[in-house]
């Protein structure tokens, strides 16, 4: 048992993500071993594309598995389920997970995941209220998944090494996760801490360190099965090509010892301004670019922690700026693509984040370093007051928070050894391909793998206006399909009808009709196709207010929901409900009503004490909902969100 | 950031509407607001905005000449301003296309010379990129009312009435601020005709005359050149171009691209108005010497008003709030100064009162004169007891004594030659 737990320990260590959200998924308690094991199959050792799920027609939709009789004529090709695996046995597997949750051994510790720490617990108090027992249930299944796992992906570079010092300092905050899984191992946690000091543990991590050095230096020599993945390899390649560099163990260890603070310090991200915090918010304002003054009178209470809506008013102060000559000096490029997104001229994720990205690309251009500065010291400080800048025109989404942190990573990657037009002109292409890649190449995957859903016949439901799904429409129409789209709306933005008006332009068949009917016309509705600002990693859709509510109709109807999302857009974060995170629309917007203009009830309403507006701008939509997300990378369940969170986006993780 | 922008300033020459005010020695441009040359309020606003690629173009060949100068010695370190004269008939839009050539910038800011204005220019250059508009129009909001009340009672009915009468009629689309409809109020007869091809394409639009025109366009180069050049018979930029590209807007189709007009209007806390008439000079001396003071750059002293230190005042002289008396004026005893600005160098002897009114510099008044609401050129001598009421007097004159005047306009009529001190 023992050497047996210490090889899987070593094993384990290797996917820490997916126990960072795997267990607060709603989703798993259908049987997320099931899922896992399905996609363990096909994540054979050389397949690009370890989530790929192949569709297979004619097969019951997964949660309709557990509440009804599954639909017969159920046209959705759905991802295939193995079958249930035999009722585990608990008591056995009890200990079991310790191994990789709270290792007993220095050793493995030092292997331990990086920031998922401070998820974990953060989770841990988000999913109080379930059961004990039901904890234990996913954890043991998570670990059979963990389990699964591991066969293919062997040796893994531990490429968290670097972590482990926060690992340690963190470990006290952090309660143990499993309740059942050993707290004499946490004790004697404790114990060690307690009665070691700093110097002694630093040591002891060094030692541990240096162990782990020569296990992964060995490894990598007798690696007998090829990496399962691409990234792995290079990822691998590169950490052996840098060692030879600095031949000296002594300096590589240095170098090793000073990474973890540089490390601490990104890892732990400062916690998102609560703008009900008077405090924080003052302070925020004093370093403000552009100056606050909209403090809006009646707040919801529930939602006091958000950003409030920024009025039209500071429209005008922020454009008699644009040509003063004054200290934050922001690019007019930047500078008209904030108001832009302040007018709301520049709205939906992707088409945000193109904006932006030309903005700082023509920002670099013309950026030259000031004497005496380092061209990547300077221009992270300058790009952060950008983004500071665009931040107070509209809270920026996530895809842009995605895409400035992998250029931020770009510019803290680059060497010194390059000249400044070097360097500009890495840094435009790197701008250049993001937009390429994660955004329009990436968009054509995804209609090429959402067409193959609609077949002649379907009726395809829509909310708002998503500019994937149209492409995989107009796509599904111009290859000759025959379907018709009902495009449900809502006030009060009504971006339906501008995807109503471009489908109706290339001849599609259209049902246009608003989110209160939609009770009524998922009846005829064979598929639900919906866009999303991001995917957080437990499977959960963050996306355009409404959305949620059409995802549940089509989830009662027993019809497929499919979501289309680029992977740039998926986020780490775990979100539960919509109220944490969110962004506040115009409360004006609700007042009046188009072409009814004796509907004068709210007009005036900031001046009454018992009245407050709230005009959501997202919503989160649980993963149980969602049949599927469609990727360019594949169609997969909501479950393997954190797949490829961990498979794909390495890059700027690291 | 100001390369973006290229910015023609036209300056005009010697108006006829400011008849006696301005002449060939003094051009508009130089016309005195607050003891400071009216073209330097534009100049120092655009200034303000990094606009530094500036061409000034000037009617007249000998007004030219002083505008150049002057700018020479007051801006040669601050701006890169070239002047161009064009000749004395021509219209805005000439001027424009004399300096045609010179523009290469994306777009072109056009500012009327005779602005007196504090609305930041980057507002109107921001707003004009962000809708990628082929024309911004600034509007400002009109004040009715406030002029008039700055003027004796009776003629301000009269003024308002008037001023109504030749108010703009401006088409705004209320939601996104795009300007659809201008017809100026001189060419307009009584009724207002609004195309219908507007009205299919906007579907709402408002129809304001409470804005004022403030003749500060950003234009698009290549759309306003070509306009240009294919209507050689365009004379002006408010009454010629401007329509027309407001007008060929809706012709083409959707309302999108560069070829769309937008209009932005200034806030009511901005201050904004153009020289254009006597009553306009008067009423923005005033404000200038008031409430607008931060346009000026003087400081305030704790009487608000301000007093050049080189100054001289008798006993018991007053002079009251809101006033401005420039450098090296000398007052006599028992004077009385009240909303007036009383240029530089200026000899005031006792017991004179000076209300509402513009005294410009080296003008000599002697005792017991009394100015009401009136402008007084340079090197205009009063002699005695001269009393003069709602009168404008032009350069070099001379009063007689005891004369009484009411409503005039007093000029010579044979030019002599002046000794100008603007330069100083």
């Amino acid at each position: 048992m023992e050497s047996g737990g210490g090889a899987r320990r070593g094993r384990m260590v290797i996917d820490p993500k997916v126990r960072q959200v795997g267990f607060v998924t709603p989703g798993e308690q259908d049987g997320p071993a099931g899922v896992s094991s399905s996609s363990a199959q096909v994540n054979a050792p050389d397949s690009p594309a370890p989530v790929m799920i192949p569709p297979a027609p004619r097969v019951a939709v997964p949660a309709a598995a557990d509440h009804s009789p599954p639909k017969p004529a159920a046209p959705v090709p759905i991802p295939p389920r193995s079958p249930p695996l035999p009722p585990r046995n608990f008591d056995a597997e009890d200990e079991m997970p310790l191994g990789s949750y709270n290792p007993g051994g220095e050793g493995v510790l030092a292997g331990s995941p990086n920031s998922s720490y401070g998820k974990a617990s953060s989770e841990k108090a988000e999913i109080g209220d379930l059961s004990p027992t039901m904890v234990a249930e996913l954890n043991s299944s998570m670990m059979e998944m963990s389990l699964e796992r591991s066969k293919y992906e062997l040796p893994v570079p531990e490429k968290e090494n670097e972590s482990t010092a926060d690992v340690i300092s963190e470990r006290v905050e952090v309660p143990a996760i499993n309740n059942n899984e050993g707290p004499e191992n946490d004790a004697r946690q404790r114990k060690l801490k307690d009665r070691t000091s700093k110097a002694e543990r630093r040591a002891l991590q060094e030692s541990q360190r240096a162990a782990k050095e020569a296990a992964r230096a060995s490894a990598a020599v007798a690696k007998a099965k090829p990496p399962p993945q691409k990234k792995d390899g290079s990822n691998e390649k590169k950490g052996v090509d840098k060692k030879p560099v600095d031949k000296s163990g002594e300096k590589d260890k240095k170098k090793e010892v000073v990474v973890p603070e540089k490390d601490k310090r990104k890892d732990a991200p400062a916690p998102r301004l609560q703008f009900d915090d008077e405090q924080k918010v003052a302070k925020a304002r004093r370093r403000a670019i552009v100056e606050q003054t909209t403090e809006t009178k009646h707040r919801v209470e529930l939602f006091r922690h958000l950003p409030q809506f920024v009025p039209p008013t500071q429209l005008q102060a922020l454009e008699e700026k644009y040509l003063q000559n004054d200290t934050m000096h922001i690019h007019p490029a930047v500078y008209q693509v904030g108001l832009k997104y302040l007018t709301w001229d520049i709205v939906g994720g992707n088409a945000r984040c193109v904006a932006m990205l030309e903005a700082f690309k023509e920002m670099i251009r013309d950026y030259t370093t000031p004497p005496q500065k380092v061209m990547s010291r300077d221009l992270t400080a300058k790009i952060n007051s950008h983004v500071s800048f665009l931040s107070t025109c509209r809270p920026l989404s996530i895809s842009m928070g995605n895409a400035i942190r992998s250029f931020k990573l770009k510019i803290g990657k680059l060497r010194d050894t390059l000249t400044e037009a070097e360097a500009k002109s890495s840094l435009v292409s790197h701008l250049e391909t993001f937009a390429q890649e994660k955004i329009i190449l990436a968009d054509k995957e995804i209609v090429k793998h959402a067409v193959t859903k609609i077949i002649d016949g379907d009726v395809v439901l829509t909310h708002g206006f998503s500019c994937v799904v149209e492409m995989v429409l107009s796509h599904a129409h111009s290859i000759g399909k025959k379907f018709r789209v009902v495009v449900v709306d809502s006030r009060p933005r009504l971006e339906g009808r501008i995807l109503l008006r471009s489908l109706l332009a290339q001849g599609l068949k259209c049902t246009y009709t608003h989110i209160n009917a939609v009770t009524y016309i998922m009846q005829e509705v064979t598929k639900v196709f919906l866009g999303a600002a991001s995917i957080l990693a437990n499977g959960t859709v963050y996306s355009r207010v409404g959305t949620a509510a059409a995802a549940m109709v089509a989830h009662g109807y027993r019809v497929p929901v499919m979501i289309c999302c680029e992977t740039y857009k998926f986020h780490e974060r775990v979100q539960l409900d919509s109220i944490c995170s969110n962004e506040l629309g115009d409360p004006d917007a609700l007042v009046g009503v188009a072409g009814r203009k004796e509907f004068r009830e709210l007009v005036g309403w900031d001046e009454s004490e018992h009245l407050r507006l709230l005009n959501l701008t997202y919503d989160a939509t649980p993963a149980d909902y969602v049949s599927m997300i469609i990727t360019e990378h594949g169609m997969v369940p909501p479950t393997s969100v954190p797949v490829i969170l961990r498979e794909y986006r390495k890059e700027p993780i690291l | 950031m100001g390369d973006e922008y290229q910015v023609v300033v036209v300056a005009g020459g010697s108006s006829k509407d400011l008849f006696p005010l301005v002449s060939k020695d003094v051009p508009k441009a130089l016309l005195p607001i607050g003891n400071r040359p009216l073209l330097s309020y534009v100049l120092d606003l655009l200034e303000d905005s990094n606009l530094n690629n500036v061409s000034v173009v000037v009617a007249g060949h000998e007004s030219g000449v002083r505008v150049g100068s002057w700018i020479a010695e007051a801006y040669h370190d601050r701006l890169q301003v070239e002047v161009s004269t064009v000749s004395e008939e021509s219209g805005t839009a000439d001027a424009l296309r004399s300096v045609a050539h010179r523009l290469s910038s994306e777009n072109v800011l056009v500012v009327s010379g005779d602005m007196v204005c504090d609305v930041p220019l980057g507002a109107i250059a921001s707003s004009h990129k962000r809708q990628r508009a082929g024309l911004t129009a600034l509007l400002c909001p009109r004040t009715p009312g406030e002029g008039c009340e700055a003027s004796a009672g009776g003629v301000g009915t009269k003024e308002k009435a008037k001023q109504l009468a030749a108010a703009d009629v401006i088409g705004l689309d209320s939601a996104r601020h795009r300007l659809l409809y201008v017809a100026s109020g001189s060419q307009l007869g009584k009724e207002v005709k609004v195309p219908l091809c507007l009205m299919r394409e906007a579907g709402q639009v408002e129809l304001h005359t409470d804005l004022l025109d403030a003749h500060l366009y950003a234009f698009n180069r290549e759309l306003m050149l070509e306009a240009l050049e294919r209507n050689e018979k365009f004379k002006s930029i408010k009454r010629d171009l401007v329509p027309h590209i407001v007008r060929s807007q809706l012709k083409h189709g959707r309302v999108e691209g560069t070829l769309s007009c937008s209009a932005y209007v200034a806030g009511k806390a901005r201050y904004c108005a153009r020289v254009n008439t006597i009553e306009a000079y008067g009423d923005i001396n005033r404000d200038v010497a008031g409430d607008a003071i931060y346009l000026t750059g003087y400081t305030v002293s704790g009487m608000n008003n301000v007093i050049h230190p080189s100054a001289q005042t008798g006993a018991k002289t007053a002079i009251g709030p809101q006033c401005i008396i420039g450098e090296g004026s000398e007052l006599g005893e028992k004077c009385s100064v009240k909303r007036s600005v009383v240029g530089r160098h200026c000899r005031i002897g006792s017991n004179v009162k000076v209300i509402n009114s513009v005294v410009m510099n080296h003008v000599t008044l002697e005792d017991g004169c009394l100015v009401q609401n009136s402008v007084i050129c340079s090197n205009v001598y009063l002699q005695e007891r001269v009393t003069l009421k709602d009168c404008q007097v032009g350069c070099g004159y001379v009063i007689g004594v005891g004369a009484e005047h009411r409503s005039e306009a007093l000029a010579k009529k044979e030019k002599m030659p002046i000794n100008y001190q603007f330069l100083q």
